[in-house]
């Protein structure tokens, strides 16, 4: 520990992990109750919720493509930094290449999100 | 109490003769009061009185006699034999060099003790007709629990990212300095945030949290490790905002 220390740059993944676990948390059982259970079965919810219509209408929202895009967003770079992580305790020290895998994908998934929200019109 | 006999399985390693280290196992009689470090002292007094091990107080206060029992980090004098029955494995601490037996090698972590600064540096400097630094019971609970480390090595021996790269600071010395920082008349968490911080810092933490588990003194240092995150994360982003210089 004697060389001259280094500030980590593991904040701004930590962080993006950080609040996409609270975020997958909180809104993750809700959405897939109501996206996988209960408009799909009609329970609670009518069938049309989710409909083309509907589910373009909230697209082009500006509320709904900032929830779309924060979701899907956090959600990926919390997945990706587990995984980074998980790897590493489980002996495979994949480096640069375990990296762009995880984070890699996780930045691009971001991408694609802000480029289709953005594609879909408002 | 009835005498009964136990098979201790010992690790050795003698570096002058040893190319690796090896158990040997001692049958040993005890008693159901009896400690791993009884256990041990039996050994040296009476079967093999060349094996070393440190140990000091028998009293889970002096942190020496941390080893691995059946695996697990464990304080030998805090840890009873009839509680394995049969057999039990002794081996020294992992995840540091062996120096001799069960005696291992505590540089790293001395090292690493000096950097964090364990000491008060006091805000201000008071002159001694001052009188004393005051501070009340509610600010001695911000700290209390983490000033209960004995320096024993147990969490590091449970810390996989530890045994994985040892350049990580690690959950005791964190905890520690944890301590210090949370101290109403220490003034010093500024200097040691760039150790917090520093690639070597609390981010090598995976959150596996073994090390709270295994203090034998209830100290939570998985604990002072995640605060020390969010501490960490917060001087990461505002580090910009934070005004510059002292007042004169």
């Amino acid at each position: 520990m004697n060389r001259p220390l280094k500030r980590s740059n593991a904040p701004i993944f930590w962080g993006l992990f950080g609040a996409g676990g609270m975020l997958a948390a909180l809104l993750g059982p809700m959405l897939i109750f109501i996206t996988g259970i209960a408009v799909p079965l009609g329970l609670l919810l009518p069938r049309s919720a989710m409909n083309y219509a509907a589910m373009l209408a909230f697209a082009r929202h500006p509320l709904g493509k900032g929830f779309i895009f924060i979701v899907i967003a956090l959600f990926l770079w919390h997945a990706a930094h587990r995984l980074f992580h998980s790897l590493h305790d489980i002996g495979i020290h994949g480096g640069t290449l375990a990296k762009l895998l995880t984070y890699g994908l996780a930045a691009a998934g971001t991408v694609i999100a802000a480029g289709a929200l953005l594609a879909t019109g408002f | 109490m009835t005498e009964q006999i136990i098979r201790m399985e010992v690790m050795r390693y003698r570096p002058e003769q040893d190319e690796a280290p090896w158990l040997q196992s001692f049958d040993v009689p005890y008693s159901d009061d009896m400690s791993v470090l009884q256990g041990l002292n039996y050994i040296k007094d009476e079967l093999d009185e060349s094996l070393s091990f440190r140990w000091s107080c028998r009293m889970a206060i002096c942190g020496s006699c941390g080893m691995m029992v059946d695996g697990v980090p464990k304080l030998a004098c805090k840890t009873f034999l009839r509680d394995y029955p049969g057999t039990v494995r002794v081996e020294a601490l992992h995840h540091f060099p062996i120096e001799r037996d069960l005696v291992v090698v505590l540089d790293d972590f001395m090292e690493k003790l000096e950097r964090i600064q364990p000491y008060i540096i006091p805000r201000q400097e008071q002159a001694l007709s001052e009188g004393e630094y005051l501070q009340t019971p509610t600010q001695l609970e911000r700290y209390a629990q983490f000033s209960s480390c004995i320096n024993c090595l147990l969490c590091y021996a449970a810390c996989p990212q530890y045994g994985l790269d040892s350049s990580f600071l690690g959950p005791g010395a964190i905890a520690l300095l944890h301590r210090y920082n949370m101290d109403s008349r220490d003034g010093a968490s500024e200097q040691r945030m760039e150790l917090v911080a520093a690639e070597e810092g609390v981010f090598h933490c995976t959150a596996v949290g073994y090390c709270s588990e295994v203090c034998p003194k209830h100290v939570d240092p998985a604990n002072a490790v995640n605060l020390n995150k969010t501490r960490a994360a917060g001087d990461y982003f505002l580090r910009f905002a934070k005004p510059k210089g002292r007042c004169q």
